[in-house]
């Protein structure tokens, strides 16, 4: 019976990492469906990128009073962790406060930091709660989070709010244990934020205290897990995936779109046969129709998106009132993978299912309404570009479905017979030196 | 003033400094064309050795390949290309940010090598080597100018201070837009816009961008590209300022300013 507890925390934390482990091996398999791309190069440059974009949250500093609160959150999280790991250990150990006799008077140092900063997190969740669902910005009342998205969001602020509540309640009441000198209870010294909150229970007996303070405990660390394991279905899976996505950033200066060597290929033989191979084979598709077409960063993109919407703001085309909204296409390229993700669960390889990226998630009229002015690429704190998948489905348009509006065909017939995409004569094109 | 072709050049066995990417819009456009026509003045004010390609020059494919249209783009690369590669050019001014852009980050893996300067860059060296010189009394001495950042020279090139460095030497009082820089809005012309209609919205881009411009208060919205200038003065007429306030390239300014 002694062990009981320890057993049952082996059980949850040992089916909470399996879950994990389960669902990251999943998305990692569909990232990969993305097509080959060798974004290795140039190490030291991606490491900066990394410490600077990813760690040092560089972008979302254009706005520095939500960067600052945003900071908090996030150091929160990660700080606060070194004390999940004494969490873990004191539950597979059976222990109660595992490092406190090691660390002395830095136990306490560390344990009163932690309260400060979990309870600067509960204070920004309920900012941003606020921001979110009372005050209008634009960004967060956009058609683009109906539904899910938009509850995803709050679902992801209240945990946080509830997690650091019960951690703040679970020390409170082991303060007023401590002060009883009851067993296991080790004196940890003072905390400055739990004590304010020990007065409320004074009044409870010492066992009831005891299984409120477990009950604490083991919510917040079911809590912990739970959220975990909510992750991977959800717009906060940013926080892992922001580093590997600020590493593999494209390097490039940002005007350059990728070459398709294929179709340079195509173009060279035409006008010099004589260096086309006999084997040469077409490539099978041009451009993007589905996300198996798209790169494999596109894709890791579109799970480290957190549809924070600073690129549909800077969007020229969203912000005049069109159909694109770069975040939409983000959100919409990580829903038809998660879909393609499920078929392959269900089939064991991907089974037909009738339907593409393009077309069935993203239309033609968003795509149409591009100005390719980089502002999302820019924007991006996380450093997605919605204009790489963009261009890709444009391309699968014009080349594979001929599908241009009316003035492009007659842009690109001018292009190609007057060398000009107005209808000019090109014996004209040095005129202006002689009027 | 004298505009030699590469051809001709080749024929009187001279070679350039510098070759003049005059682009499609800056040979054909009425309007691009006083752009084109006051920065050839100044290359020839100054002394460059410079030439055109004339007829032999065909559109760079920027907006076929962002429309989509990849084949069309490297079609028109490797005639490009070849015209480039076979007279040897080494130096390429233009006046246009996409033909800039696509000249000098998407021809060098096709096999075009070239030192890429758009015109603002340029006149900014001229002016710091006192090539350039002004006017003591400019006739924009004083005036309040609002610099369009093109999206293809600032966010894709990084290019944001030179064409501000050319209009300081003005003597000019700038004035920014809302959004400018990194984060200034686009016109609306690029990604082949400018060569069909907006989609359905509310509002045009380049009514929404002039109207930044325009609640600067300032005279003149300086452009450094000829689809910016051409979308900023369909927004002035549709605001009916077009008797207040002008839409003019730096180039134009300069060429107007220098002794």
């Amino acid at each position: 019976m002694h062990y009981l507890p320890q057993i049952a925390f082996l059980l949850l934390s040992g089916v909470a990492v399996w879950l994990f482990s389960k669902k990251a091996g999943d998305i990692r398999r569909n990232i990969l469906l993305g097509k080959d791309e060798d974004l290795s190069d140039n190490p030291a440059l991606r490491w900066r990128n990394l410490i600077l974009l990813a760690l040092g949250q560089k972008k979302m500093f254009n706005n520095p009073l939500v960067a600052i609160m945003h900071f908090i959150i996030y150091s929160g999280f990660i700080i606060i962790n070194i004390e999940v790991l004494e969490i873990v250990l004191d539950g597979l150990l059976g222990t109660h406060r595992l490092f406190a006799p090691h660390l002395g008077g830095l136990y306490n140092v560390l344990i009163n930091s932690f309260e400060i900063l979990a309870t600067g997190v509960l204070v920004v969740c309920i900012i941003f709660l606020v921001r979110r669902n009372i005050l209008k910005l634009k960004r967060f009342l956009s058609k683009d989070l109906n539904g899910w998205p938009r509850s995803d969001a709050n679902y992801i602020l209240i945990t946080e709010i509830i997690l650091m509540g019960l951690f703040l309640k679970m020390n409170a009441m082991d303060q007023v244990l401590q002060a009883r000198g009851a067993e296991h209870y080790y004196v940890t010294g003072h905390f400055v934020i739990s004590s304010l909150l020990s007065p409320f229970f004074e009044n409870f007996s010492t066992n009831a205290l005891i299984s409120l303070e477990r009950t604490a405990w083991w919510l917040h660390i079911a809590g912990i897990f739970a959220f975990l394991n909510y992750l991977p279905y959800s717009k906060h899976l940013h926080i892992l995936l922001a580093f590997p996505n600020a590493y593999y950033a494209r390097l490039e200066v940002p005007g350059k779109i990728k070459n398709m060597p294929a179709v340079q290929n195509e173009v060279l033989y035409a006008m010099q046969p004589e260096l086309a191979p006999t084997d040469a084979t077409p490539p099978a598709r041009f451009g993007a129709k589905d996300v198996f077409d798209l790169s494999w960063k596109n894709l890791l993109d579109a799970y480290s998106c957190t549809e924070c919407g600073r690129c549909s703001t800077a969007c020229p085309a969203n912000s005049t009132g069109k159909l694109l909204s770069p975040r939409k296409i983000m959100m919409a390229t990580r829903d038809r993978l998660e879909e393609v993700g499920k078929n392959i669960n269900a089939n064991k390889e991907f089974k037909e299912d009738g339907k593409s990226l393009l077309h069935d998630y993203i239309s033609v009229e968003e795509l149409r309404a591009c100005t390719t002015c980089n502002a999302c690429v820019e924007e991006c704190p996380v450093s997605i570009s919605p204009l790489e998948i963009i261009v890709e489905l444009r391309r699968s348009l014009i080349m594979e479905e001929s599908n241009a509006p009316q003035e492009w065909n007659g842009t690109f017939s001018n292009i190609e017979n007057n060398f000009a995409p107005w209808k000019f004569s090109p014996d004209d094109r040095d005129a202006w030196v002689r009027q | 003033m004298q505009v030699n072709t590469m051809a001709e050049m080749m024929m009187n066995g001279e070679t350039p400094d510098i070759l003049f990417w005059v682009g499609c819009a800056g040979s054909f456009d009425q309007r691009a064309q006083k752009i084109t026509k006051a920065f050839a003045t100044i290359l020839d004010k100054v002394g460059y050795k410079f030439a055109i390609l004339g007829k032999e020059e065909v559109c760079t494919g920027d907006p076929a390949r962002r429309a989509g249209n990849e084949f069309l783009f490297q079609m028109m690369a490797y005639q490009n290309i070849q015209i480039l590669n076979g007279y040897g050019i080494k130096k390429i001014v233009t006046t246009c940010p996409h033909c800039f852009n696509t000249l000098k980050n998407e021809y060098p893996e096709l096999g075009g090598n070239y030192e890429v300067i758009h015109h603002t860059s340029l006149l900014q060296q001229l002016i710091d080597e006192g090539k350039i010189k002004m006017k003591e009394a400019g006739s924009f001495k004083g005036k309040k100018i609002s610099y369009h950042d093109s999206c293809y020279l600032g966010r894709a090139n990084n290019i944001y201070e030179a064409p501000r460095k050319v209009l300081e030497a003005l003597d000019a009082e700038l004035v920014e837009m809302k959004r400018c820089r990194k984060n200034g809005l686009c016109c609306g012309a690029g990604g082949a816009q400018m060569f069909k209609e907006d989609e359905p919205g509310d509002k045009r881009i380049n009514i929404e961008r002039t109207d930044e411009a325009l609640a600067t208060g300032a005279g003149i919205i300086a452009a450094a590209c000829p689809f910016c200038n051409t979308m900023m003065s369909d927004g002035v007429k549709n605001r009916e300022k077009e008797n207040e306030v002008a839409v003019l390239d730096i180039a134009e300014m300069i060429v107007e300013s220098m002794v």
